[in-house]
């Protein structure tokens, strides 16, 4: 990225609602082409950020920059690069799809035959080309942040922000609009925020994580996958009897797996009826303890129905970086 | 001022797409109807056409003030209140458009809307002009001062809209700042010649009164226009204060 201008710098940005601090000196800088994705849990202040960099709320304190205008000095020209999807995308529901779309392109000072080119092209590109007559009022959810989405891309922007596009969907209407979103991230700059973590790993290339109003990650997807390396310590572990013996006594695998070396914690997993007693092992190295489990197991004559390391995934992080009093890493 | 326009349209369009619209235009019709023949024996509203005998919409013009005070904050209630609530306001404000803009835009769709059902009245003054000599000037006049008269209930109630998301709250807070403008000039009496001709001068009635005499005063003009941009300049700083808040 070195070289190119950057789309958008906040800069200590905070936000109070009453005594309440939303947004707590958040900063980050945004350059063009990224996938930025904007993670939380709810109530992180997510949306109340998306709407300050839209200038929909001002910032009670700090500065929002995009493309080095002053999203409070020059509203106008900030929005005419922006595309904004709002959180449960609201829609004049009396409205037709195609009467919305074009009231959005006039509003935006985009007439005649090239908007009736655009309210088609950007209709088509979110699947809803075949439903422009209908009331916005009696379309589904997932269709109406379709339209919403429509709604955004249309002035072909330079900088999409979408506030929770997933929001209250079905599954597939979920994998739908996050095709649509990854198309729409190879030639745009996104903004997306989500408190669903699989979204970023499939949508985006940079996670921002923010927690009570403050920033707590900001790192490419690889750096956050690679931080996660270190958390791998957890194994799942079940075993069974070996031929023809009985199956062995809990007490007695829990004794023998805290025998091993490097096991700090035992903890019995409730996997359901009909499952084998399983162990959750919290292990004291990063190194991978599997071989070692199996050795156990052998030796014992136990046969192994289970043995699994825990893979890295964001929502460890996430966990980590979100929940302070979190115990390391429970089992269960 | 094209933005205005596209608002403006959207909004007008809008109208028509609720019920509401309709059953307050037909309510409106029907009592301004009811005034009309019947008058009631009310010095505003006057007596009834078949007692006056004369050929004049004076009936016409005196019920439409007093139905204006429900019929204006039901057209207005919604312009804002709406959007607050179902949060397009958010998608409309973070498009590129000025907050005036958008003021300006739902208040011209409501005075559209409200020439829309004064033209509706029309059967009226050609009823009457049926049945004697109607004098045209005096007929102009008359609408022209309801039209400037609606035009400053409209603004209160842009105001009213702007300031909550209950359309419900919109409407009485529209009648009740509105009320003081149509009786204050009633009371002034009460209030001596020095405050109560401050009182007069703040009622609409009189200043409506100047023109349908067919006084073009451009004082009586200037009032109207100026108590609607008192107005829609509160709503213009209200819609504005959201990002304050």
């Amino acid at each position: 990225m070195a070289g190119t201008e950057t789309m958008v710098t906040a800069r200590d940005v905070t936000k109070f609602y009453g005594l309440h601090r939303a947004v707590d000196r958040i900063s980050f800088d945004l350059h063009p082409g990224e996938v930025l994705g904007f993670l939380g849990p709810n109530g992180a202040g997510k949306t109340t950020t998306m709407k300050m960099l839209t200038c929909f709320l001002a910032p009670s304190a700090g500065s929002i920059k995009v493309k080095g205008l002053d999203v409070s000095e020059e509203p106008l020209r900030v929005r005419q690069m922006m595309g904004y999807l709002p959180e449960n995308a609201p829609l004049y529901p009396d409205m037709t799809v195609m009467g919305f779309l074009r009231f959005c392109a006039e509003v935006r000072g985009i007439t005649g035959r090239e908007r009736d080119m655009r309210v088609s092209r950007s209709a088509e590109q979110c699947g809803i080309a075949d439903r422009m007559r209908d009331p916005i009022g009696i379309l589904s959810k997932g269709l109406r942040q379709r339209v919403g989405l429509a709604q955004a891309i249309l002035p072909d922007p330079e900088i999409l922000i979408l506030d929770e596009p997933t929001s209250g969907l079905d599954p597939n209407q979920i994998v739908e609009i996050r095709g649509i979103v990854r198309e729409l991230g190879r030639t745009k700059t996104v903004i997306l925020s989500t408190h669903i973590l699989s979204e970023v790993e499939l949508t985006c290339g940079r996670a921002i994580i923010v927690n009570q109003g403050k920033v707590v990650a900001d790192a490419s997807l690889d750096e956050l996958r690679s931080r996660l390396r270190g958390e791998r310590r957890r194994y799942l572990f079940a075993v069974g009897p070996g031929a023809g013996g009985a199956p062995p006594a809990e007490a007695y695998v829990r004794d023998r797996l805290k025998s091993l070396s490097w096991v700090e914690d035992v903890a019995p997993v409730d996997r359901g009826p009909g499952e084998p007693p399983t162990w959750a092992i919290l292990a004291g190295t990063t190194n991978d303890l599997r071989p070692e489990l199996f050795r156990l197991a052998t030796d014992q004559k136990w046969s192994i129905l289970e043995l699994h390391r825990d893979l890295a995934t964001l929502e460890q992080v996430f966990l980590r970086l979100t929940q302070e009093d979190l115990e390391p890493l429970p089992g269960n | 001022m094209r933005t205005t326009w596209v608002i403006g349209k959207r909004e007008f369009a809008a109208y028509f797409g609720s019920p509401l619209a309709y059953v307050v235009t037909s309510i409106f019709l029907f009592l301004l109807g009811l005034f009309f023949f019947f008058g009631v024996f009310h010095q505003d509203v006057g007596w009834p056409f078949y007692v006056r005998k004369v050929a004049s919409l004076d009936n016409l013009f005196n019920g439409s003030q007093l139905l204006f005070l429900f019929l204006v904050p039901a057209i207005t209630m919604r312009l804002f209140a709406e959007e607050r609530r179902s949060g397009t306001l958010e998608l409309l404000t973070t498009l590129p458009v000025r907050d005036i803009e958008v003021v300006l835009g739902k208040y011209l769709a409501a005075f559209v809307y409200l020439l829309v059902v004064l033209a509706l009245t029309a059967p009226f003054p050609v009823y009457v002009s049926t049945l004697g000599k109607l004098d045209w000037g005096a007929v102009a006049a008359g609408y022209l001062g309801l039209s400037l008269v609606g035009l400053g209930y409209l603004a209160i109630g842009v105001f009213a809209s702007s300031l909550t998301q209950h359309q419900v709250v919109a409407f009485v807070v529209a009648l009740v700042v509105a009320l003081p403008f149509f009786f204050l000039h009633k009371v002034s009496f009460l209030f001596g010649p020095g405050v109560g001709n401050v009182l007069d001068f703040l009622a609409f009635r009189p200043h409506f009164d100047g023109i349908a005499r067919g006084v073009l005063d451009s004082g009586d003009i200037v009032y109207f226009l100026g108590v609607s941009a008192i107005f829609v300049f509160l709503a213009h700083r209200l819609v504005g204060s959201r990002r304050w808040r």
